[in-house]
């Protein structure tokens, strides 16, 4: 199998014996397929979503490698290259900004830096916001949906008023401002560092409840299913309830949001970094890059493409992945 | 529908002074929290001692924060005098705070910037409502076709696409490359055409990223709506295709679409950052920026405040709509 998926739940795979089952077409394991085996099966049929697995999947390797990536083609993101800028207009001197064997995507106004070293190790930022501010936004967003959602009453009430209320706000507007009162050195962090911790959770927090709404509902509606009645006649405790009868059914949901949530915060972490809030530099981030690119977009047109296309590309396959995900694990589909 | 209002009004007003404490917090509290003194950013950092414990004194650093809270809020109605010994600043009504950083009532700043902001919102949102809703009406009655596959393509790109590589690329093509276009911004009250000429631009770009949105989201809701039983219904009693689609499947349609419209355009109107920035326009987003690039904290938290209000009265407004579109609003 060359796609980058896991079962979506964490059923263990189906046994040789169940394989045989299947094939076989014994009604009574068919029936037992679960919900993960059914959507990867959904999945691998879609092959738009695939692909935006497999580049996913690429741009992981692409940001963990980084240091091997720039090392076998010998180019560091944060070595300057001035001979290589024409003097009198600090652009990079011959055509789509420098293109050249060595320096595959070209170089830099001004400094000369290597932009295909500044791209590989970009992704790392932008991988690393998208994904860890959709965890602090997952985690937050499912426990206090099913406290809402199972407790109901004034924990409900407070829980909710807080989600509309953070859903009412300008975010980019916090998001900015936060980062932008923030010291440069905190908790044993410096400059970037700091940036970047301060990014995921302020992301993240502003995140949760687009997860928080979706678990509090479908917590509302599951929890007078038969079965956590069956449960609690049984004698089952609050604590079991939520974690081994209503946990699992959230699962799909969970998954689907956070899918969709990762495109947008690298969107949000690209956006900060354009606007001079994200990461510091001389460390390479995509926003960044774009922004400086600004002052060039007449002369050295290449220099925003490059960043502009990475972006697009990253998002672009986050979101047919996301897609893909969401309509194998609708019950609803079909297919 | 009274009562209704009502609550949805003092809903509003109980969330605005929510969002100033927050904000006061933000600015004020987190600061003190991570070790950073607020009254040394305003006056730089190499200042001597008595500078930093001047500002202190007369911008009110010292207070507890409900008092600040409380002095900014009397400042909006009834203006507001800084004053430290000898030194006094006076900001009339409506005062919306001073910056000391630019010699400057932020009130002023707020409404010089704010037509901007407001043109380039409502131009973009016209295009996108009407292009996105088309567009995604269109895929949804012709599920399957190559147009709806292909407008879903595009639509998908589009909203993979962020603002400021369309609209840079934008520029590059339409201003620099082919000369169409002077991307310059004009005042309104200046040249009409020249104003139309600096924001077309802005609002295709814009709009274009939303339109991405909106017709993906018009598309999923119109097919789910087209498998009620009252569409069936509808059929079922004769009608029309055409007022089958355009009165009974629309109404519910435009429900979703309103509250996002809603949202974004009160956080477009509160200050599109990230446009004003890739094209240079003069608007609050703009304006925050430069703030926050200078550490100018009572901008950033004028406009802060002043968007907030945008987006709970766009979603105020949204509400009201709502429960005109919507049968089923009035009676909860």
């Amino acid at each position: 199998m060359t796609a980058p998926l896991h079962e979506p739940t964490a059923e263990a795979a189906p046994s040789a014996a169940e394989e045989a089952a299947l094939v076989s077409g014994d009604a009574k394991a068919v029936q037992g397929r679960s919900l993960g085996r059914i959507a990867w099966e959904r999945l691998k049929r879609d092959k738009l979503a695939l692909t935006g697995g497999i580049v996913v999947l690429l741009l992981i390797l692409v940001a963990v490698l980084a240091p091997v990536i720039t090392g076998l083609v010998g180019q560091d993101p944060e070595a300057h290259h001035e001979d290589l800028i024409d003097p009198l207009f600090g652009t990079p001197i011959g055509s789509f900004g420098g293109i050249s064997g060595e320096h595959l995507l070209g170089v830099e106004p001004v400094s000369g830096r290597d932009i295909f070293a500044r791209i590989v190790y970009g992704a790392q930022i932008s991988l690393l916001v998208g994904f860890l501010s959709a965890v602090v936004a997952v985690i937050l967003g499912t426990v206090l949906g099913i406290l809402a959602g199972f407790f109901g009453g004034w924990v409900d009430s407070v829980i909710s008023r807080v989600m509309d209320g953070l859903l009412a706000f300008p975010q980019l507007l916090f998001i900015i401002a936060l980062v932008s009162v923030m010291p440069n050195e905190m908790l044993g962090l410096t400059g970037t560092g700091v940036r970047l911790f301060v990014m995921i959770l302020v992301i993240g927090f502003f995140g949760w409840p687009y997860i928080g709404r979706v678990v509090r509902g479908q917590t509302l509606s599951l929890r007078e299913r038969e079965y956590v009645e069956a449960a609690r006649s049984l004698g089952a405790g609050r604590l079991y309830i939520l974690f081994k009868e209503l946990l699992p059914n959230l699962v799909a949901p969970i998954i689907v949001y956070t899918t969709m949530m990762i495109p947008t915060n690298i969107l949000t972490e690209a956006a900060l970094s354009f606007l001079g809030v994200g990461v510091k530099p001389p460390t390479a981030s995509w926003g960044q890059m774009l922004s400086n690119a600004i002052d060039y977009y007449d002369s050295d047109p290449m220099y925003m493409v490059v960043p502009g296309v990475a972006i697009f590309l990253t998002v672009l396959a986050f979101n047919l992945f996301g897609d893909g995900v969401r309509d194998a694990l609708d019950p609803k589909g079909s297919r | 529908m009274l009562t209704y209002l009502i609550r949805r009004l003092f809903a509003a007003a109980v969330m605005l002074v929510v969002i100033m404490v927050v904000v006061f917090s933000i600015f004020f509290l987190v600061p003190k929290w991570v070790g950073v003194d607020i009254a040394t950013s305003f006056v730089g950092k190499q200042a001597d001692p008595a500078a930093v414990e001047a500002v202190r004194t007369k911008l009110g650093l010292g207070e507890p924060i409900y008092v600040q809270v409380w002095e900014f809020f009397k400042g909006i109605f009834a203006g507001r005098t800084y004053a430290a010994g000898g030194d006094v600043t006076h900001c009339s009504a409506p005062c919306f705070g001073y910056s000391f950083r630019s010699e400057q009532a932020i009130w002023p700043v707020l409404t010089d910037r704010f037509p901007v902001t407001l043109g380039l919102a409502l131009g973009a949102a016209l295009l996108w409502l009407v292009f996105g809703v088309a567009a995604g009406v269109l895929s949804a009655l012709k599920r399957g076709t190559l147009w709806d596959r292909g407008a879903m393509v595009v639509a998908l790109g589009g909203v993979s696409l962020p603002i400021y590589f369309t609209g840079l690329l934008s520029l590059a093509i339409f201003s620099y490359g082919l000369g169409w276009i002077d991307g310059q911004y004009v005042p309104l009250e200046e040249s009409f055409s020249g104003w139309l000429g600096g924001m077309i631009l802005p609002w295709v770009t814009l709009a274009f990223l939303y339109a991405a949105m909106y017709a993906r989201i018009t598309r999923a809701t119109m097919l789910e709506i087209l498998g009620e039983d009252y569409i069936r219904t509808a059929r079922a009693k004769g009608l029309r295709e055409q007022v089958v689609i355009g009165k009974h499947a629309m109404r519910s349609t435009m429900t979703p679409i309103l509250t996002m419209l809603g949202m974004d355009l009160g956080a477009l109107i509160g200050g599109a950052i990230l446009t004003e920035t890739t094209f240079s326009l003069p608007g609050l987003g703009q304006a925050v920026l430069n703030a926050i690039k200078t550490q100018d904290l009572p901008i950033i938290l004028g406009v802060t405040l002043i968007t907030s209000l945008a987006v709970l009265l766009a979603n105020l407004v949204v509400d009201v709509l709502y429960a005109v579109i919507d049968p089923r609003v009035r009676l909860a």
